[in-house]
């Protein structure tokens, strides 16, 4: 297995903290934290709690184990610049369109393979675990990367909540549909809902983050509001967003790009330079906000989660379980 | 045909015309400067310019194809003296959509460029739908019109199979993501361009080129 190296952190590359903190902390001082949610099309009525205490849910320490050296993609990329084909096929649909997506009340329907199934209000999972901010290499599979700092749990606490019972093997997300609000379910590129799945190992793994926000902030729709997974040793099709359902399966559910191209897009989907897509290489990735003349980056193995993550897939020949 | 009452267009008119045309024509790189420097090429600028070169290619291929049916339809033979700038504009923005590929996805590495182009269809038949595009574009001079003769007419018809080949390599881009709305738009437009010359042709203004 190829090792990863762990670079030095050049000072350049290290983006100031103040300009990463300033904008929570602004709307924690203004206490403007409601207003600004409400600006942001999620409606105000998303607000957690009183504007304090939404400032501190918001505010949470960054988990310094997974920095990383690069510099993370700037905000405004990050929340633009989305695949999120319920809303549309362009890069911008999903913030064009974000907006109308209704998020309050969200609840999360956990079935199938568990001893205490049931359903969660969003209240509920935010205060399951406390929040923590990690910088996560996200690699897509169309062969451009970002680097953000989400803020979330591991999934693996909400999982020991439910109680997976021992035939649970593989647990299987569900993306809401709302017609109203995502004109992309229109057509029939998919067959809705999104429906994205890992084996139990994998969402166990330390490295499998809930997430609820992004930049100290919620996460807007076209991230995936309110709730989503990230799972950076992955393409980032595996990480399905706006979560209504978690289903704990004995087999392995079909996923929905399966289900379009199964010869494009495998059930593990980890990151892997040397498994081409049948239309482009993965050898390199273009980071985005890089610059237009930036040269391409070689992509990392597992995205550069390597040492974290080999081990889950021991003995499996990754070309063929792609 | 109704068309055919109108008073053919001079050689002079259709003069006039032209550069307004060849102002038209640019648009869609102006729009790349201004959007470059508005910061508005979107998080990937690379693919946003390849894909839309490849787009504006499409258009300008089907404002190429369009000349002839227009000059019968209209009754206006003079159209074909925009023919050629229409033509070149075409391989003006293929030349830039293969150079966006060559500079941003290969990194300028012949090898590189080589590898894609053997493992992957859709690069291959670009690539197919290219080189006779190149051939027709150094031939497009009056010099060379001369020159070849009867074969200068042989080799410009290759347009048609260029279209063809242009639709597919579209086709096999959007296949994985099965999306097809805009490959059946312009596949559609290029189809109804290319069947109409199958047509008989009537009236006085039907002198094949």
């Amino acid at each position: 297995m190829t090792r990863v190296r762990i670079p030095a952190i050049p000072a350049s590359q290290i983006t100031p903290e103040e300009v990463w903190r300033e904008r929570r902390s602004w709307l924690k001082r203004s206490g403007l934290a409601a207003a600004g949610l409400g600006l942001m099309g999620l409606g105000a009525g998303r607000a957690v709690a009183a504007p304090a205490e939404a400032g501190k849910l918001w505010n949470a320490a960054r988990n310094p184990a997974y920095d990383l050296s690069d510099a993370p993609t700037s905000e405004r990329d990050v929340t633009t610049y989305n695949n999120y084909y319920e809303f549309g096929t362009g890069k911008a649909d999903p913030a064009r369109h974000g907006g109308a997506l209704k998020t309050e009340p969200w609840t999360v329907s956990v079935e199938g393979e568990v001893a205490r199934p049931g359903t969660f209000d969003l209240d509920d999972l935010l205060r399951l675990a406390p929040l923590e901010e990690r910088v996560y290499r996200l690699r897509c599979v169309e062969a451009w990367s970002m680097v953000i700092p989400w803020l979330g749990y591991p999934l693996a606490s909400l999982i020991r909540k439910v109680e997976p019972t021992g035939d649970a093997k593989f647990v299987e997300f569900t993306t809401v549909t709302q017609p109203e609000a995502m004109p992309g379910l229109r057509s029939r590129i998919i067959d809705w809902p999104y429906v994205e799945a890992l084996r139990m190992d994998e969402a166990m793994h330390p490295l499998s983050l809930l997430v609820f926000g992004v930049y100290g902030k919620p996460l807007p729709s076209a991230n995936g509001a309110p709730l989503r997974v990230a799972l950076p040793w992955k393409y980032g099709f595996k990480s399905g967003k706006s979560i209504v359902k978690i289903r704990f399966t004995r087999e392995q559910p079909l996923t929905s790009w399966m289900k379009v191209a199964p010869q494009e897009y495998g059930f593990y989907a980890n990151v892997n330079p040397d498994v081409p897509h049948p239309r482009w290489s993965q050898a390199t990735e273009r980071r985005i906000g890089a610059g237009v003349f930036a040269p391409r980056e070689k992509t990392l193995p597992f995205n550069g989660y390597a040492e974290q993550v080999a081990s889950l897939y021991q003995g499996m020949d990754l070309r063929r379980y792609f | 045909m109704a068309a055919s009452q109108v008073r053919p267009w001079t050689a002079r008119q259709v003069g006039f015309f032209k550069p307004l045309l060849f102002i038209v024509c640019l648009y869609p790189a102006m729009r790349w400067l201004w959007l470059g420097f508005q910061g508005g090429l979107t998080a990937n600028p690379p693919e946003f310019l390849i894909r839309s070169s490849g787009i504006w290619a499409l258009v300008a291929l089907c404002l190429t194809l369009a000349v002839t049916p227009l000059r019968r339809y209209l009754g206006q033979p003079a159209l074909l003296r925009c023919r050629r700038m229409l033509g070149l504009f075409t391989f003006f923005y293929s030349a830039l959509h293969v150079l966006g590929w060559a500079y941003w996805e290969r990194g300028l590495s012949l090898p590189a460029m080589w590898d894609d182009i053997v493992q992957r269809p859709f690069i291959a038949i670009g690539v197919l739908a290219m080189v006779p595009m190149l051939a027709q574009a150094v031939t497009s001079t009056r010099g060379w019109m001369s020159r070849l003769g009867a074969r200068w007419h042989t080799l410009h018809r290759a347009i048609y199979p260029i279209a063809i080949l242009s639709v597919w390599h579209f086709w096999l881009i959007r296949a994985g993501k099965n999306d097809f709305a805009e490959v059946y738009a312009y596949g559609a437009v290029l189809g109804l361009l290319l069947l109409v010359r199958l047509m008989p042709v009537q009236g006085r203004s039907g002198n094949r080129p």
